[in-house]
This record gives structure tokens, C-alpha cells and sequence, in this order.
């Protein structure tokens, strides 16, 4: 209890990141045989918590903020996740280790605890993780909390001591909003550029500080409302039709109707 | 902010409906009493769906996030349903719910959550509060929206205040408790049973219901109304929270990019924002939108808006041109339900020509202009 309010006195301001160990992005996933999930392949940070990483290190950078902690919630290694997040720079890692897969909402509820525990003046997310495409956590957490949100920020100008503006990605354009502090931000791809980790940053992440605990732990007990019935390919494309030059493409769009 | 983007205060809470408290004409809510208490006893809800929409100033109608939701509502979801419009302007607000109000299916159409100017009646803190009081008050079995920027930025919201897994992005309906969604950028589709007490909350893709056609009611349209004032005020508390501050709209006049027939879309190759605006002239005689890949937007070639993709917008328009466009999956995501695509690039074993029903391999500087020329003019 001690150390907890000591933490909390000395907080500064805290940003909590997030981070998803997802299949790499590059990779080309194929349905398993069962038709359950898909085939093991590369894992790697989920690109968009890469951004939210590079956005609470940085912020740390400008002293707009005093520590970056990570939190990732997911199998024994995840703690690599977190470590390529402490070696970008982030101060000390959270692991909630559990084996199942878990939607949004339960990744969500984790969370509150982590937020509850940690008292951060900003938590850090990906908009969506890559898998599952789901672009939920960010905003369920943030109402679990009843902080504002931010989602899909583009630019982030913290002018204000106590608030945030933020730009958004949305469909017609660029919005801005203004958010009091706490709050939660959901970080889209034009936020900043993820800086690659050296050698040296990944050896002084190995001395830095990974707590792991499990959702027990934090009093969260998971009990999924969804069930995955089954995943399936989607209907096969045929493509690789060539034609040689333009007049051949305007007639065959002309064929179509389409000109 | 640009311009065009204006500075409004969200923080007065402007009174909703001309009397005040008296929202539900007295009919309307003695038949729905009555019903929950039968339904209540029985232990069914006696709502079928709330419909939640979007209605912007300026837009002309309902936008097509909007008319997907209704039409996944009208064909695939238990009836009656009551529609919310969502506004970031009292006229826009109106006119929307006077459109859905003629539709089969609609039971009551709400609006005037907010009566603020700029988009603060928009915003995702008090609006998700009033839409949870909204379903506390109807006790709906299922609660729909479009999985454009609006629904993905309050849906999930709305489902964490009521303790429940949403499913979003849904682009099919197997049934009531049964949806697919794509997942892993739509290499995969995932098909989701709803195995939680309360309501349902799902979002559906613009692609997969948008071109259902919606049914007119036969005989008289549904009732319009203000939300109750017990429903706008559980959203005051919450407008402390955040506040709008301004946008920076693209204005056109070409069709919009996730309704278009056509899309012209342009990437990388294209160079410079000069270069991309060579599309502008094939977008206008084919009458198409003009989209673009990540790497196009992110060289600052065309505002973020068009961009199609995993993460940006997904189109399925009977035509679609690829000009310069590698093809990678995030990219694939957005645009592989196109009728018929078309591919132009330099490289052979890009991997968009996997794809394309018609590829031309060739320079895209040279091409376009001959396509713009060979073409018959504007549409």
C-alpha cells in the first residue's frame, strides 16, 4: 500500500501505453485447417501501439511527461513486446499474463485496473490491433473510466497544463477536439514515425523493471459475451487479367458500361 | 486548425423541444408501457432495434453509414425499430427524421439530442450516455450503427457503459445472435455468436448493406420526437469532458468516395500532389471519387480523407482504378470487393495485378493522359 500511494504522490505526470503482440503485419495469414483461427506466423508489436510507444517516449522527450510505463495483456511472450517498448525508451513494463484470448471488453476491464493502480494522466492505444480489427479498447476503457477520448489522433498539442488537444482522422477530413486530462488516446498512423531500436537501447532494456501479474491479481475476473463460431476464407478473387494497351482497356470498360 | 474550421463552446445545454418535459406523445408511450410490462413478465424486451445515425449539416440526407444501418435494421434485425439522429445541426436533425420516418419498420424517430452548434452534439462522452439512458428506457434487443469514424468512436463506448461486447464492422447477419465480421484486414472472416444477456450492439460496413434498397412504410409514417429530457440529461454531466473545436472539411463536388460507382485511386508512383491531381480530369470523366493509397496521403499528395484501406475507407464501387499502386494487404483491405478493378503499374509483380481484372503494366504518366484523351468526355 505504502509503495502504491508513493507512487502516486510521485507521479508526475504518467503515461500508461498499451501494446498488442499481434502477426506481423507483413505477413500473409492463412485460415488453420479447423477452421478455428489462423496459422502461427511472425509476431511483432502491433504497428499502431508501435505509434503509441513512440508518443509517450517522446513526450517524455519534451518533458511533457515524466514516466512511460507499458502494460500488455496476453502469454509468457508478450514480455518481448514490452521489451521492444522499454528499448524505444518506455521506463517499465506491466504484464498481465493469461493464455486465452480475450475481445475487447475483458482487455478493457484489465485495464481499468492497470489505470486505477497506476493513476496515469494519459494511457496511450493503438486505434485498432491488426488481428482482430476491432478499434475498441481505446473507447471502452475510456468509458469505463469516464475520461474523454480521443480517437484516431493524428497530431497531439498539449499547450495546457490540464488538457489536450487532439486531431482526428475522420471520414470527411480533420477534426479537433479539446480533452481534459485524464483521458485516453487512440494513436492512427500519421502520429509520428516509430523510431528503430540499437543495440544499446535493447541491452539497457534488459536491466529495466517488468512486473507480471495475473487479471486475479487486479480483482478482474474474464467472462467473454462472444463466442468465435468460426473463421473462415473469405470468397476467392480471380485476378491477373492483363490487357496490352489502353484501347484494349477502354473496350473492355465499355463492355462494362463503366465508359 | 485550417480553413474553414471555426471555434464553438459546447458548454451550454440548450433546452430540447419547445414544452420542455413533454417529449412521448401520450399514446405512443402508454402502447410501449403497456408492451414492456407484458414483455416483462413474459421475460422478452419489447423493442426491437434502436437504429443510431448520424445526420450532418449540409450533407443533403442521410449519408450511406446511415442508410446501411437502416436497411441492416429493416432486412436482418426484429422489428419495430426506433431511430436516434444524431446531429451536429437542429435542421439537419429534422430533415433526417422526417426521411427515416416514412421508412417500414420505424416505430419512432428521436432527434434534437443536442441542439449546440459545431459538432459538440456529435461527440462520443455525452452522446454515449444518452444513448445508454436511451436503451435503459426502451430496453431495445438490439442497438445498430454504421462502422464509419461516428459509430467506431461510440459504439464500443456505449457498449462499455452497458457491460457489453459489441461486434463491429459486420457484413453479414446470419442471425439474430450470429454476425461475420473481417478480421486480419479481411483475409479472414470471423463468424461471432452473442452468448451475453442485454442488448446486442453491433456496427455494420457501409459496403455490406448499403446497396439494399430501403422499403417505404405503407400508410402513415412513424411518430417524430425530441428525445425525453430525462435521456439529454443524462449527457450533461459528461460535456465537461471535451469540446469541439474545429474541422477541416475537403469540399467537392464529385460523388463521395464510399458511395462512388467509380473510385480513381492513386498511389506512391504518382509522385507529387501535382501528379495526383492528374487523376482529378479520369475521376471527373469516368464520375467517379478519387481515392488514394496510405503512402499517396502520407506524402502529403491528398488530404486523409481518401484514403482506402484496413484502416481507412473501405469501397466496393462497380469500378476501380489502381494508378500506381503496389497492392499490399492493408491496402487490398479497403478496395478487393470492387466489381471490377483495374490496375496501372510499372512493376510486373505487383502484387495489386493478383487482384485486377484488367492490369496494364506500363508507365502511369504516360497512360493516364492517353486514357483522359481516349476517353469519351466528362460524365
Amino acid at each position: 500500500f505504502l509503495f502504491d500511494l508513493l507512487r502516486v504522490v510521485m507521479s508526475g505526470r504518467r503515461v500508461l501505453v498499451a501494446v498488442k503482440r499481434a502477426i506481423d503485419y507483413k505477413v500473409q495469414i492463412r485460415v488453420n485447417k479447423d477452421c478455428t483461427g489462423v496459422e502461427d506466423a511472425k509476431m511483432s508489436m502491433n504497428p499502431f501501439d508501435e505509434i503509441a510507444v513512440e508518443e509517450g517516449v517522446k513526450m517524455k522527450e519534451n518533458k511533457q511527461a515524466d514516466e512511460v510505463v507499458v502494460v500488455s495483456i496476453g502469454p509468457k511472450k508478450c514480455s518481448e513486446t514490452i521489451r521492444t517498448a522499454l528499448a524505444m525508451g518506455a521506463d517499465r513494463g506491466i504484464h498481465v499474463e493469461i493464455d486465452q484470448n480475450l475481445f475487447p471488453l475483458d482487455v478493457a476491464k484489465v485495464l481499468q485496473k492497470v489505470v486505477e493502480k497506476e493513476s496515469p494522466q494519459l494511457c496511450l492505444l493503438g486505434k485498432q490491433a491488426i488481428d482482430n480489427d476491432c478499434n475498441q479498447t481505446g473507447q471502452m476503457l475510456a468509458g469505463l473510466m469516464n475520461w474523454p477520448q480521443g480517437t484516431f489522433a493524428s497530431k497531439l498539442d498539449f499547450d495546457g497544463e490540464k488538457t489536450v488537444q487532439v486531431t482526428r482522422e475522420v471520414d470527411g477530413g480533420l477534426e479537433t477536439v479539446e480533452l481534459t486530462l485524464p483521458s485516453v488516446i487512440t494513436c492512427d498512423l500519421r502520429l509520428n514515425k516509430p523510431r528503430y531500436t540499437a543495440l544499446p537501447q535493447i541491452m539497457k532494456a534488459k536491466k529495466k523493471p517488468i512486473d507480471t501479474i495475473t487479471p486475479e491479481d487486479l480483482g478482474v475476473s474474464i467472462s467473454p459475451r462472444l463466442k468465435v463460431v468460426s473463421v473462415n476464407p473469405p470468397p476467392k478473387r480471380e485476378g491477373g487479367g492483363k490487357v496490352a494497351d489502353v484501347d484494349e482497356l477502354i473496350s473492355k470498360l465499355e463492355s462494362h458500361g463503366l465508359a | 486548425a485550417g480553413a474553414g474550421a471555426e471555434r464553438r463552446s459546447g458548454k451550454e445545454l440548450t433546452k430540447v423541444g419547445s414544452s420542455g418535459g413533454e417529449m412521448w406523445s401520450r399514446t405512443l408511450l402508454k402502447s410501449l408501457r403497456g408492451a414492456r410490462q407484458s414483455s416483462q413478465q413474459s421475460g422478452e424486451r419489447s423493442l426491437g432495434t434502436l437504429c443510431i445515425v448520424e445526420a450532418k449539416d449540409g450533407a443533403g440526407g442521410l449519408d450511406s453509414a446511415s442508410k446501411a444501418t437502416l436497411a441492416c435494421a429493416q432486412k436482418h434485425l426484429p422489428k419495430p425499430f426506433v431511430a436516434l439522429v444524431a446531429s451536429d445541426a437542429k435542421g439537419a436533425s429534422e430533415a433526417a427524421a422526417g426521411e427515416i420516418a416514412s421508412l417500414a419498420g420505424v416505430e419512432t424517430v428521436l432527434h434534437g439530442v443536442s441542439d449546440k452548434e459545431g459538432a459538440n452534439g456529435l461527440l462520443a462522452e455525452p452522446l454515449s450516455q444518452v444513448v445508454a439512458a436511451l436503451v435503459g428506457k426502451l430496453e431495445p434487443t438490439h442497438v445498430v450503427t454504421g462502422s464509419n469514424t461516428f459509430g467506431k468512436n461510440l459504439l464500443p463506448r456505449v457498449a462499455a457503459l452497458l457491460d457489453s461486447a459489441p461486434i463491429t464492422d459486420v457484413v453479414q447477419v446470419v442471425d439474430e445472435s450470429t454476425f461475420v465480421r473481417p478480421i486480419y484486414a479481411g483475409n479472414a472472416l470471423s463468424t461471432v455468436k452473442f452468448v451475453g444477456k442485454g442488448p446486442l450492439l453491433l456496427s455494420v460496413r457501409t459496403t455490406a448493406f448499403g446497396s439494399e434498397a430501403l422499403e417505404t412504410a405503407q400508410g402513415a409514417g412513424a411518430e417524430v420526437a425530441s428525445v425525453g429530457a430525462e435521456e439529454v440529461a443524462a449527457g450533461a454531466a459528461a460535456e465537461a469532458l471535451s469540446e469541439w473545436v474545429g474541422e477541416e472539411k475537403s469540399e467537392s463536388e464529385r460523388p463521395q468516395l464510399d458511395a462512388a460507382r467509380v473510385v480513381v485511386s492513386g498511389g506512391r508512383a504518382l509522385k507529387s500532389k501535382e501528379n495526383f491531381e492528374m487523376l482529378e480530369k479520369l475521376a471527373d470523366q469516368l464520375g467517379g471519387a478519387l481515392g488514394a493509397s496510405r503512402a499517396a496521403v502520407d506524402a502529403g499528395m491528398c488530404s486523409n480523407d481518401l484514403q482506402v484501406g484496413q484502416t481507412g475507407k473501405v469501397v466496393a464501387p462497380e469500378l476501380y482504378l489502381a494508378i500506381g499502386i503496389s497492392g499490399a494487404i492493408q491496402h487490398l483491405a479497403g478496395m478487393k470487393d470492387s466489381k471490377t478493378i483495374v490496375a496501372i503499374n510499372k512493376d510486373p509483380e505487383a502484387p495489386i495485378f493478383k487482384v485486377a481484372d484488367y492490369g496494364l503494366v506500363g508507365d502511369l504518366f504516360k497512360i493516364i493522359p492517353e486514357l483522359a484523351e481516349k476517353l469519351p468526355s466528362q460524365k
